[in-house]
């Protein structure tokens, strides 16, 4: 079901047809990052931290390089010292996160590396490089990492966001606040007041591909690295800073990906893999083990939060105080500043205080993660607006509608909202059957809602018209999501030819103007604009082709359905084909670049309602019936606008339900594989239902707002409201584990 | 590393005696993932599929005999075992995927000495005796003496599972096995129970019998609430015996799959339903042998 403003009347755009890389992948064609083989290729292996804190006292790599067939090994001393070169911060982070210095900071933090010409060898190479530390004492969670004299990763951590400025270190990397009003005279005109406690924990994006990078160095300083990330250039970028080389000294070519969600923004084999290749002289080749992208990549933040919220009794919220801390793990850069942006943005609250913290701990740095920060921070807020409609007596979805941000609202963290579509994704959700369907015996069922920003960002595209008259789109943004079928499809709508006549390509650093990552549900819209750019450029061209012909003045000449044609039609119409087999005689070949920083970007929402099953004797909870409603803008592609609606929700039910790193007390991770952290597998699934809601952005050309993101934020507490519903309990601790359901079960009996 | 695949029991008895970091295997899945991951590295490993009794499934009047590394997905596609054995068949069903069962065995299974390996329970409430071969001969095993700790058995290096031998369920018996895992499937047992009821003609329990997975080192039988059955119909009071006497047995572990609470509440929640669920399959099981 589509909700549509207006109809455009669209060809192309909003057609669900067969994807461009589809029959590559499903026989096994396409080139994924571990695909890669060149001659003379070496086989790398990382050799890792195997604890959570320790000083590094020394490497010996003597035993390991004297083995035959290993052709180079390297540790943190073959990096440059970007402390004393007086480095941005960030960027001596990312180079320590790559390899470690001094310290090691979590259990899987990269300390040497070895390339040999066997897999197998360079695998014992790893084992023979003997590495001594001297262990020190860790901290694993904010609560830890926070306390009186906890352990300090970073000796020189002052608190950012503090006035004074603190004058001892702490683990706390920075502060954050956001406030307005007054606190005290919002709680006093709240005749309900709602406080409650949540924590989470860290989870993994958990893409089906592990990491993997391939580097051939030249002897003249030139590097090419072929690797699986959601941005190439930002690939260039940290590698180069990491090796202290200029970025026009690497090519970086994207490989298809196999699943990213925010976690292959980050370089961790990039660097490695071409310092080894420069040492050795030949190409490396280095791939993770799921034990290893489990150990030290990703994931997002755990946190603590506390929410205290209060409702008047005609259900206006009067005031929201919010407090919360965030794990950043390793390095500085939780994103609990996006947290503190989102937690309650949805919401008109005239007075609130959001307070958070960034806290450095012994595990793997935090990486982004759909719509990084806003799902923990949802979870607490949306769940305490349940048991504030529950306290009053008024439906959740009323609830919501009746403090919903609209367009003028004034977002809690600075502008005032555009035209956005909170109010249509809610009543979406209130009209369809779903909501009133009845229940079974144990089941219950909650709501919940959601709000990221999307991010615009720089984006490029190129459009070449070939000699036939088909089309090539050549942009610089992996495909993680399916955006080269939405590129091929706005293309086809305005260059008005088939779709079947676009082939779009992910060129390399080399071959496309610069490109940002793909995050932050972006590329529809911001490389989409670019593709819109440049293919009216080309028609343009075009015009200025067909009035040259026909001798007459470009305003004469109208571009329409793939032909250009006189106004009067006093001329017969040249086809793109026409034009394109003409071009030598007109000007030469046919092609146009468009570079852009996308401006008005489109807030996205999502509202989603599902059914639980709790048994009461297990506190297993099953999932069954779940609808999400979200606000597209525009569904380019109505298939990938499902496929990440859908998407979104499951990682979310992954991360309400099951999902968690154990550690034991050395801070070692106890579960890092598939069959302990306990990703949803099809058959826990119902079908996931949606409704795309369609309130076009205007600063869009076809009215996009991203859609990648926004659907993860909601499912945690639409799962918490429903096993409240199905069984009088109120979970805030996640994942809401059969363990702990039936914990919480056995004190209410009690 | 090496692969061997003889094609009797005597060429595979001396080949393990031969060589003594011999391993036999049948479907590999437990043993690949173990060589992958460091804990095991056999220098030779002998492949059990190629020996035609160890790869059957048959019966005759009195038992039916399941070669050690059939593929467990033949007891759930034999319409004949699966009717007689539901428990064993659903248990067996439960192992991994498709895929995973097209391989894996009740062999296997078995002297991985894991003790959440969904097939012991079933297996051993139905009283199943296993064929061991060796160099000194066979002996006969019954399955609840097979695994003497987590990993492992009562077998030499040199001997191996033959066959697994089952007599025949009489009639007004049902057996029945349950697992608890967070997720629907892929994942390891964190409570398993299989029971098995044979009814009297009066409808009262006649004889009983209940197994618990994952909640000790090995699947321990609860032979307080098999006793507290009988002469009775399952009635509340009886069932709050049984799952009472089922969370006394386990000892189990807190581990990343569960805590003990959680164990051992579970246990008692899942022998309850099991003999239930055997109950009625013994009442639907009335002499039709
Ligand atoms: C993805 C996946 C999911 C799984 N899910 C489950 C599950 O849900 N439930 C479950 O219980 N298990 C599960 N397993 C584990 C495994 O599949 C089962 O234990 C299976 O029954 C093992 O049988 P196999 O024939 O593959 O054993 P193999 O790997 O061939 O052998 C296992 C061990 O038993 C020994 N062995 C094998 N046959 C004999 C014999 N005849 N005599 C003596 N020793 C023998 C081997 O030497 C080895 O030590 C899963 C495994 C995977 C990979």
């Amino acid at each position: 079901m589509a909700i549509t403003e207006e109809n455009p009347g669209y060809k192309w755009v909003g057609t669900r047809p067969i994807r461009p890389d589809g029959l590559d992948k499903v026989t096994g064609k396409a080139q994924f990052g571990a695909d890669l083989t060149l001659p003379g290729m070496l086989f790398g292996k990382v050799v890792r931290s195997p604890h959570a804190h320790a000083r590094i006292l020394s490497i010996d790599t003597s035993a390991a390089e004297s083995m035959l067939g290993v052709k180079a090994v390297i540790t943190g001393s073959d990096f440059p010292d970007l402390v004393a070169n007086g480095a941005h911060p960030m960027a001596i982070d990312v180079s320590h996160n790559a390899i470690a210095r001094d310290k090691v900071l979590y259990e899987g933090h990269v300390v040497a590396a070895v390339a040999a010409t066997t897999r197998e060898l360079a695998e014992a190479a790893a084992k023979a490089v003997e590495v001594s530390y001297e262990v020190l004492p860790h901290v694993l969670t904010v609560d830890e990492a926070m306390a009186d004299n906890a352990p300090l990763l970073h000796e020189g951590m002052i608190t950012k966001g503090v006035d004074p400025a603190p004058d001892q270190p702490s683990n706390i990397a920075s502060r954050i606040v956001h406030e307005r009003g007054d606190l005290e005279q919002g709680f006093g005109e709240a005749e309900v007041v709602v406080e409650r406690e949540f924590t989470t924990k860290p989870v993994h994006q958990g893409y089906i591909e592990p990491h993997a990078a391939v580097a051939d160095a030249n002897s003249d300083g030139r590097a090419n690295i072929w690797c699986s990330s959601q941005g190439h250039f930002q690939m260039r970028a940290d590698t180069a800073s990491v090796l202290g080389v200029s970025q026009g000294t690497l090519k970086v070519t994207a490989a298809e990906i196999g699943g990213g969600f925010g976690g292959k923004t980050v370089i961790y084999l990039e660097p490695i893999a071409v310092r080894l290749s420069q040492r050795a002289g030949r190409p490396v080749k280095l791939v993770m083990d799921r034990d290893e992208v489990f150990r030290a990549t990703g994931p997002t933040s755990g946190t603590r939060i506390k929410v205290k919220m209060g409702v008047s009794n005609d259900g206006k919220l009067t005031a929201a105080e919010v407090w919360m801390a965030f794990e950043a793990g390793a390095y500085a850069g939780s994103p609990v500043g996006a947290a503190g942006m989102t937690v309650i943005a949805a919401y008109d609250i005239p007075h609130f205080l959001v307070e958070g913290y960034d806290v450095v701990c012994n595990k793997p740095r935090v990486a982004a993660y759909r719509a990084p920060g806003a799902p923990m921070a949802a979870f607490a807020v949306e769940s305490v607006l349940d048991e504030l409609a529950r306290s009053i007596g008024m439906d959740p979805i009323d609830l919501r509608l009746a403090n919903a941000a609209v367009e003028g609202t004034q977002a809690s963290y600075g502008p005032k909202f555009p035209r956005i579509g909170f109010v249509e994704t809610l009543e979406a959700i209130k009209e369809h059957p779903n909501y009133t369907a009845e229940l079974g015996p144990n089941q219950g069922r909650g709501v919940a809602a959601g709000f990221w920003f999307n991010a615009g960002m720089n984006s490029s595209a190129t459009v070449h018209i070939n000699e036939n008259g088909t089309a090539t789109v050549v942009t610089g943004s992996p495909d993680i999501g399916g955006s080269r079928q939405s590129m091929a499809l706005m293309a086809a709508e305005e260059l008005g030819i088939p779709y079947e006549s676009i082939k779009p390509v992910v060129a390399d650093t080399e071959t496309v103007g610069f490109t940002d990552v793909t995050g932050g549900s972006r590329v529809t819209l911001a490389t989409g604009a670019a593709v819109v750019d440049a293919c009216r450029i080309v028609i343009e061209d075009l015009r200025a082709r067909a009035a040259k012909t026909w001798d007459v003045e470009v305003d004469q000449v109208e571009w329409v359905d793939g032909q250009a044609q006189h106004v009067d039609g006093s001329q017969p119409p040249l086809s793109l084909d026409a034009l394109a087999a003409k071009s030598g005689r007109t000007g030469g070949p046919i092609s146009a670049n468009a570079s852009l920083n996308a401006r008005g970007v489109g807030a996205a929402f999502s509202t989603q309602v599902c059914d639980v099953e709790v048994d009461p004797e297990t506190g297993v909870t099953r999932v069954v019936r779940y609808l999400t409603a979200q606000d597209a803008g525009r569904a380019i592609s109505p298939d990938y606008v499902e496929g990440q609606m859908q998407g979104g929700v499951v990682q979310g039910i992954g991360w309400g339900l099951n999902e968690e790193y154990v550690h034991d007390q050395n801070g070692n991770m106890e579960n890092p594989s598939f069959l302990d952290y306990r990703m949803p597998v099809a058959s826990d699934l119902p079908m996931i239902e949606c409704c795309i809601v369609e309130v076009p952005n205007p600063a869009h050309p076809y009215g996009v707002r991203g859609v990648g993101e926004v659907g993860i934020v909601p499912p945690m507490a639409a799962l918490g409201n429903a096993i409240k519903d199905a069984t009088g309990v109120r979970l805030t601790d996640l994942p809401m584990t059969p363990i702990k359901v039936l914990e919480a079960l056995n004190e209410q009996s009690d | 590393m090496k692969y061997a695949a003889p094609s009797s029991v005597e060429e595979a008895t001396s080949l393990l005696s031969s060589s003594p970091s011999a391993q036999v295997f049948a479907g590999a899945t437990d043993i690949v993932p173990q060589i992958h991951g460091g804990r095991q590295a056999p220098e030779v490993l002998v492949d059990l599929k190629k020996i035609d009794e160890l790869v059957s499934l048959t019966s005759d009047d009195k038992k039916w005999t399941v070669g050690a590394a059939t593929p467990t997905v033949e007891l759930t596609e034999n319409q004949a075992f699966s009717q007689e054995f539901p428990g064993i068949s659903e248990a067996a069903g439960l192992i991994g995927s498709d895929q995973i069962q097209s391989r894996s065995s009740l062999g296997g299974n078995l002297c991985n000495g894991s003790p959440a390996a969904d097939s012991v329970p079933a297996m051993m409430v139905n009283g199943t005796r296993a064929l061991i071969a060796g160099p000194k001969g066979n002996r006969l095993v019954d399955v609840s003496e097979v695994v003497t700790g987590p990993g492992q058995t009562c077998l030499d290096s040199d001997e191996f599972v033959v066959e697994f031998e089952i007599d025949r369920a009489p009639s007004l018996t049902g057996d029945a096995y349950l697992r608890m895992i967070p997720r629907t499937e892929m994942d390891i047992a964190v409570v398993g129970a299989g029971a098995r009821v044979t009814l009297a003609e009066d409808g009262t329990i006649a004889a009983a019998a209940l197994a618990l997975g994952a909640v000790a080192p090995t699947v321990v039988r609860v032979t307080a609430a098999e006793e507290a059955l009988i002469g009775t119909t399952a009635d509340e009071d009886t069932l709050a015996v049984v799952a009472a006497a089922a969370s006394a047995v386990c000892n189990p572990i807190d581990d990343k799959r569960g805590t003990i609470a959680y164990r051992e509440q579970v246990a008692g929640v899942l022998a309850k339903r099991a003999v239930l669920i055997a109950m009625e399959r013994a009442q639907q099981r009335n002499g039709d042998v």
